[in-house]
Order: C-alpha cells, then structure tokens, then sequence
C-alpha cells in the first residue's frame, strides 16, 4: 500500500524483500551461473595450488626433491614385491617402464580421491568466513596432483627413452592425460561432498583404493593374467570397464611398444565415456550441496 | 532522536530482512547412552538417532530490517543466540522456519582459527583475495595497503599457525575489509586486537557504513557498541527484547543487568 503513512510497517517482510531484490541468503544458485562464478575464481585455484605444493615439502629438508623421490620410492616398493619377489613380469617385455605407468596413473587417480575427501573439512575457516564457490577447493587440490603426476610422467619418459628410444606414439599421452584429468575432477568433486558430510568416509577410503589398486592391472597384464587362468573371455570385457584400467591402458599404449598383445578391448571408448560421464555427474553432485557446505 | 531515525529508515533502502526466523540445531551431548560399539550397532539397526544428541532452539521468531549504512550492534549475554544469528544471516545456518533476506553477499568474520593455517601471512592475503573474487592485478594493488592496516609487519612471511589469536583476527579482518561488502558481520572480532587496532578498525567499520554497507557486530564490549554503531539489538535467550537506536537499547540492556 503506498498510501500508507509507513510503509515498511504494512507490506510483509516477504513482499518488502521482493521489492528491494533481496534473496534468501541460504540459496544455490543456478548450475549456469555457478559454473560461470567458478571461472572467474581460476586464479584462485591456481594460486591455492601453487601454495599448498609449496607448503607440502616446506618442512622436509629435501624440499622438493621428495616430488621426485616419493613416485621413484613407491615404484621401487611395488617392483621389489611384484617385479622381483613375486614373479609377476611374465613375459612382460618392458617391465619397468610397464609397472611405472600403472601405478604413476593409478596413485593420480587415488591422491585425488583421498586428498579431495578432506578438501572442505580442512577449509571450514575460510569457507565460514568468505563467499566463493565451494568447488574451487577440491579443483585446486585435482591441481596439485596434475601437477606431481607432471613429475612422474617426466621420469616415465626418460626411463622409456632410455630403454625404447623416442616415438610419435608418446603424444597420445596428451589426450590421454586430458580424458583422466576430467576423470578425476569429477570423482573428486563426488568424494569431496561425501567427505564433508560422513567424516567416515576417510576411515573406509584405504581399503577401497586398495581393492581398486589389485583390479586394476598394475603389476600384470589383464588379459594374459586371464588367459593363464583359463577364464572365459567375457571377463576381461567386464574389467575392462574399469576406468583406471582404461586410463592406464591407453598411457601404455602410448609408451610401449610391445604392448599391442596385451591391450584391452575398447580402452579409448571406454575412457573418453567415463570422462564425460564423470566430470558432468561430479559437477552436477557437488553443486547440489552447495549451499550447505560449511553448515554445522 | 528516535523519530528521525524511523524517518531515514523510511526512505532508506533495506539489506537484511529476518522474518520470523527460528532457528534449531542438534548437538551432541556428553551424557546418556553407552559409547561401545555394541550399543552403536543397535542404533544403526533399530534406525535410532544417538539418544545423546539433544536439540537447541537458539533463535525464537526473530525479526527485523536493517537498511542501507547501518550498523548494528547485537548484544546480549553468552548463549543468547548472537552469533548464531549472524551465521544464519551468513546463510551458514539453516532456518528451521521463517526466513533471512539479505541484498548481495554477507561476509563473516569470527574469532575461530586461521584461514589457511599452514601457508604464510601474505599467501593467506593473496588467497583470500583471491577466493573473494579479486583480479590478479587488484591484489596486488590492494597488497601493502591490507599489510599495512593490520599492523602484523615481519610476521606476514611466517606461517599463521605461529600467530596470536590477536594477530590472526587483524589479519582476517584487514582481508575482509579490504573489499567493499555490501553486508559485513563481525563477531567479536575487534574484542581480540589491542587497543590501537580496535580503533583503526572502528574506523574502517564507519567508512563501510558510509559507502552504502550494512554492518552487524557482536561485541561484549558495550563501549565498542556504543561508539560503532548507530543501531542495537538486544538478544535474551534467543529471542530479540529490543531493538532501536543504540542508546537507548544499551542503557534498558545495562538496566536489567542490574536488576538482575
């Protein structure tokens, strides 16, 4: 009523609020407009990441040698255990660079789920004291580990061209890196989520990367693994879907030569299919939350 | 005084609006039911809540409009809902019913622990920056002048896990404040810096007013309320006793402190 000789005192505070374009201040905004929101904090993932690599090796006195140190120790574990002790390389040509490439891919998959779980949780301060898009965290922590898987891949190219020499194969490694890349955004974005909201889930993620880490073809090949144990052949169709085995499988491809007879079926339609399928569900999961980040 | 304070707000432009808001969170008690494992399973099986969790009603139909170069200051005793308000203001906290309306983005600013403990001072200055939407270049603009205002001097290299309480709430402060908010909460920030920043900070909250924010402070320090604000609202037990011009409110607050 505009008539009124107060007219804060007649419209109810829902209509005043219309009027002066206020909004709930507990609301998601639209998946458009947060995506748009989030671009424009890419300096902020950025810098974040930077920061946090820094902080990483700070305290240790080998400061950033560890980034090469850490891939070449674990590495050097798993080929005692499987390499050396087991007998796992069974005909594997090149087994070295085979076992490097597994678990180089594999540990990048892993680091981001685990570190992602506790993106939120370990920023509770920030995210209770300044207004952004929650997604930029667990994106600078998927940055973070681009970036040491840089590292390894960087040692996996000179222990190949060491022992293969150089070839145009090695730039499918691009593609390839590109299609886990948005993997692991999206399953990132998934577990940072979970994380916040059951804390277990940190407890329980050990043994889930762990299961994952024996199905996955890192210490073997799949389909020989298969053939020795006279499984039937739809088998290695079915594990094929495994994401991480497709991922690792198309990093060989690039790498080494010999392993045409070892490949698996359909690796590339299989990794270009969960990418997609990935960082758009991810995405779509944590933006549903989004408003009650930080909540408690 | 009181009537030409409804005449501004009249024509002044509202940036808050709390409707009837109640607000009721769950906690988890110390006593009650066993801990085991055993009892735990129970629970998961039998689909119970923890019988330890009780439920606090902290704000009771609260309302209110704050309009456009105000601040106020919220007061109250301990656990009567104040900083509990500000966080649902912040939209942190969900409303069990009723609602908050605010125009633009509210900030927080507490006295809870660091922002990015482990990373230095100016790493924390260049983020939060950063994090609120600055370019690169205004950062760096806007750098010495963040510094400066929060008075840390040398410590900006070191990590803030080796600040002060004190000394991280001028930091956060200095960064929060360095962009104009169109609604900034503060609570009890101020209460942790020394005498000689709670008056560069008095300072800045009054230059926020003037460029058109809204400004709410928690303060036990009735004195920085007074000298601060220019609104209060009195909380009693999570519902709002009084609300109006500062003056008044502090003295019916102070009042009943005494009777009491």
């Amino acid at each position: 009523m505009p008539t009124a000789a107060e007219p804060t005192g007649m419209t109810s505070p829902a209509e005043l609020a219309e009027r002066y374009g206020l909004s709930k201040s507990s609301i998601r905004p639209p998946l458009s407009s947060y995506l748009r929101e989030l671009w424009s904090r890419r300096q902020f993932v950025l810098s974040y990441a930077t920061a946090r690599t820094y902080a990483m090796y700070a305290g240790a006195r080998l400061g950033s040698i560890w980034q090469v140190l850490t891939p070449l120790l674990n590495a050097g574990v798993y080929y005692l255990a499987f390499g050396v002790l087991l007998g796992t390389k069974n005909g594997i040509d090149n087994y070295v660079a085979f076992l490097l490439s597994g678990i180089f891919v594999f540990t990048f998959t892993q680091r981001c789920m685990t570190e992602g779980s506790r993106s939120l949780a370990l920023n509770l301060s920030l995210i209770r004291t300044l207004h952004f898009p929650r997604a930029t965290l667990p994106l600078a922590y998927v940055l973070n580990e681009l970036n040491q898987m840089l590292v390894s891949l960087a040692i996996l190219f000179v222990v190949v061209g060491f022992t293969d020499g150089p070839a145009w194969r090695w730039f499918l490694i691009v593609p390839a890196m590109v299609l886990q890349m948005m993997f692991n955004i999206g399953i990132t974005l998934v577990f940072a989520r979970i994380g916040t909201f059951v804390s277990d889930i940190t407890q329980l993620l050990p043994f889930v990367t762990r299961t994952w880490l024996y199905a996955s073809g890192i210490f073997f090949s799949l389909p020989s693994k298969l053939e020795q144990l006279n499984a039937p052949s739809w088998v290695v169709q079915v594990l094929a879907f495994n994401p991480i085995s497709a991922y690792i499988d198309i990093v060989r491809r690039s790498l080494l030569q010999e392993h045409k007879q070892n490949e698996l079926p359909h690796a590339w339609t299989i990794a270009i299919v969960w990418s997609f399928v990935m960082l758009a569900g991810g995405f779509w999961y944590f933006w549903r939350a989004e408003d009650r980040y930080g909540r408690g | 005084m009181a009537v030409a304070d409804s005449m501004s707000s009249s024509t002044a432009e509202p940036t808050v609006i709390a409707d009837r808001l109640d607000i009721i969170y769950k906690v988890i008690a110390g006593q009650g039911g066993k801990g085991t494992a055993a009892t735990a399973l129970r629970r998961i099986l039998k689909r119970q809540d923890r019988p330890t969790i009780r439920e606090v009603h902290a704000v009771k139909s609260v309302s209110f409009t704050a309009n456009k170069g105000d601040a106020i200051g919220v007061i109250g005793r301990n656990g009567s809902g104040k900083s509990t308000l500000l966080r649902a203001i912040a939209g942190l906290l969900p409303p069990a019913s009723g609602a908050v309306y605010t125009g633009g983005r509210p900030s927080l600013l507490g006295v809870n622990a660091a922002m990015m403990n482990d990373l230095t001072g100016d790493r924390n200055v260049v983020l939060g920056c950063l994090a609120m939407g600055m370019s690169p270049a205004e950062v760096q603009r806007r750098y010495d002048e963040i510094v400066e205002f929060s008075g840390i001097g040398d410590f900006i290299d070191l990590p803030m896990s080796t600040y002060s309480s004190g000394m991280a709430a001028r930091l956060k402060f200095a960064i929060a404040s360095a962009k104009t908010h169109d609604i900034l909460l503060v609570d009890e920030a101020l209460a942790t810096g020394d005498a000689e920043f709670r008056v560069r900070s008095e300072r800045k909250i009054k230059e926020l007013r003037d460029q058109a924010g809204t400004v709410f402070l928690v303060s036990h320090s009735l004195e920085v309320v007074q000298e601060t604000c220019n609104r209060a609202i009195w909380l009693d037990a999570g519902v709002l006793r009084l609300d109006g011009p500062v003056k008044e409110v502090v003295e019916a607050y102070i009042a009943s402190t005494r009777a009491g």
